[in-house]
């Protein structure tokens, strides 16, 4: 990339003298990373919400490859996954270890994620020219909920079978065609071996997918550089810093922080997220008295359920996310930080509490007070995303007011 | 990535490179970025550690590690081949005629020698892992003779020692004891 062929002069550089710079005059790999890795300019007064992006990079990591040494002991097969579970656990050196890193990993990866997004929501990183980065991530979020949907199915516990019966049967509600997708979808007419065995196949490789995007996740963030919480384009050199060593050990402090909890999970609450019923061996005759999913779903659970018409419900709960596509261009307001955006500000963290709530009614059973809770919560969540055309216009109004 | 923009990367490697030297303390920087990563390098290698690990045969698997193999079934003369491990393992029940031809062949078997009393425990029970020495393909037996290999022609005797190549060594004789006298437990 960069320079025309008939611009290119002899190259001289030795491969005995100087073979890095050898290397690179025929590959530029090593001026590559350089500019992007290195020293990539990033804007100097980063807080601590922006080491969430890293955090992240290091949970996806690290789900690869405890998934990959997994996959070397685990059966995809109806009548030996359970057991295969329980052979990783009890058989395999360190097997409890490696697992209890890829489940306890799965949701701190979520977290890390919520924080990155809540970061972005926050000082406007969605905001041109940035939408596509934007886009990007929520792409990324939607196959990593679906790649953590998959996962949660491979134990062949209750919930695993129960989980997996319940939201493919969600694109039943789809006009015409929904019933026969479904059945294609489990490969005969109920969710069985031919299920499970086309899941691990998507397990193991939407992962690596993940790691593709995050790639041209980050290839849009270097075309325009960091936001920063002031939310203005620095357009002073001087307000930059190169991204190795201030950033790289910024990154390495929060990873540690990161790292603090998950390893107490790991090795003291490995289960603690979990649910005791996915202990219990596929039964497609009963189905568990109180069936929730993980808990990093609930909110957008909270959503299917607080409707209580099939289509509607389904429909708000796919809406939910996908709104967020559109979110930089419901929010008018040129100014990125929520620092400087009295209103935004206070909807910001009304939405981040609802957000919660949604999560907290979502393992609730869905009945009495909890429903109407579950409805008003919904109402705020797309309220939130309704306003914020008004808010832009209003919040200016009265900015311009008060000079 | 584009380069018809002048992009601030240049001066940003000007600035590392004009830092002020009077305001670094050299010794301090370097034994900080040792420490950390010495540090960092030994934590990598113990959360490597577990998953070289888990690679190593399960419980499960290290529990095949006996076998019991009883005798009375195998006629004299005749072989039975067992699976110990996931490996095949011979018993050969020798009669008077296949142990003298083994002795016998200690005088020839001069590739990798070793008397045939030294490889059996009862003249009577010839016990191997039925494995070429060469590249591991299975052995088929020729006769009172022997075993010749199927993929690379390597040939070894009535005792299981290798008389041609390309295998430079015998086949190699499991731990195994006699239980009763009925009964051999290999492993």
């Amino acid at each position: 990339m960069g320079k025309h062929p008939a611009d290119i002069r002899s190259v001289e550089t030795n491969i005995v003298k100087n073979p890095a710079g050898w290397l690179n005059d025929r590959l530029p790999i090593i001026s590559f990373l350089k500019d992007n890795a290195l020293n990539f300019p990033t804007p100097k007064n980063l807080n601590w919400a922006y080491v969430f992006g890293g955090i992240a990079m290091v949970a996806l990591m690290l789900q690869i490859i405890t998934g990959i040494f997994l996959a070397m002991h685990y059966k995809a097969d109806v009548k030996l996954a359970f057991d295969s579970i329980q052979h990783i656990m009890r058989n395999v050196e360190w097997g409890w270890l490696i697992r209890n890193m890829h489940m306890v990993g799965a949701s701190f990866f979520f977290m890390a994620v919520y924080a990155h997004m809540g970061r972005g929501l926050y000082y406007g990183s969605y905001k041109s020219p940035r939408e596509v980065l934007w886009g990007i991530g929520v792409i990324i979020f939607l196959i990593m909920m679906a790649t953590a949907f998959l996962g949660y199915v491979l134990p062949w516990g209750q919930m695993s079978f129960w989980g997996a019966t319940v939201i493919t049967n969600l694109l039943s509600v789809i006009p015409f065609i929904g019933n026969s997708i479904v059945v294609w979808l489990w490969g005969g007419y109920s969710v069985g071996d031919p299920t499970l065995t086309r899941f691990y196949t998507f397990h193991f490789v939407l992962p690596f997918v993940i790691l593709a995007i995050v790639v041209i996740h980050i290839w849009a963030l270097h075309e325009h550089g960091n936001t920063n919480p002031t939310g203005k384009e620095l357009r002073n050199k001087n307000d930059y810093v190169p991204f190795h060593p201030y950033y790289t050990a910024k990154d390495l402090v929060g990873i540690v922080a990161y790292l603090i909890p998950f390893s107490f999970m790991v090795f003291f609450l490995p289960e603690y997220l979990g649910h005791t019923d996915n202990l219990i061996p596929a039964n497609p005759l009963v189905t568990p008295a109180h069936i929730v999913p993980e808990w990093y779903f609930l909110p957008f659970y909270a959503i299917l359920r607080a409707i209580p018409i099939k289509e509607l419900g389904v429909l708000a709960m796919f809406g939910s996310i996908l709104i967020m596509f559109v979110l930089p261009w419901l929010d008018r307001s040129p100014i990125k930080s929520a620092r400087n955006r009295p209103l935004f500000r206070q909807l910001f963290w009304i939405f981040v509490l609802n957000f919660i709530v949604l999560g907290w009614v979502g393992g609730k059973p869905p009945e009495g007070v909890y429903v109407l809770i579950a409805r008003v919560a919904v109402v705020v969540y797309f309220g939130f995303f309704a306003l914020l055309p008004l808010v832009s216009k209003l919040e200016i109004a009265k900015l311009k007011e008060g000079k | 990535m584009s380069s018809n923009k002048k992009s601030p990367k240049v001066e940003i490697e000007d600035q590392i490179h004009d830092a002020p030297e009077g305001d670094v303390d050299a010794e301090r920087r370097k034994f900080l970025i040792t420490s950390t990563a010495a540090f960092g390098a030994a934590g990598a290698a113990c959360v490597a550690w577990p998953f070289i690990k888990s690679m190593n045969p399960s419980r499960d698997v290290q529990a095949q590690a006996t076998l019991d193999v009883p005798l009375g079934e195998i006629a004299e003369g005749t072989m039975k081949t067992v699976l110990w491990q996931g490996r095949p393992v011979f018993v050969w029940h020798r009669n008077a005629a296949q142990i003298a031809s083994a002795k016998a062949a200690d005088a020839t078997s001069t590739m990798d020698p070793q008397p045939d009393a030294d490889r059996v425990q009862k003249p009577e029970w010839l016990v191997l892992v039925g494995i070429c020495t060469h590249l591991g393909c299975v052995p088929i037996q020729a006769g009172d003779t022997g075993w010749r290999c199927p993929c690379h022609g390597s040939m070894y005797d009535a005792s299981g020692r290798v008389t041609h190549g390309p295998a430079g060594q015998n086949l190699p004789v499991p731990p195994y004891k006699f239980v009763d006298a009925n009964t051999i437990r290999i492993g």
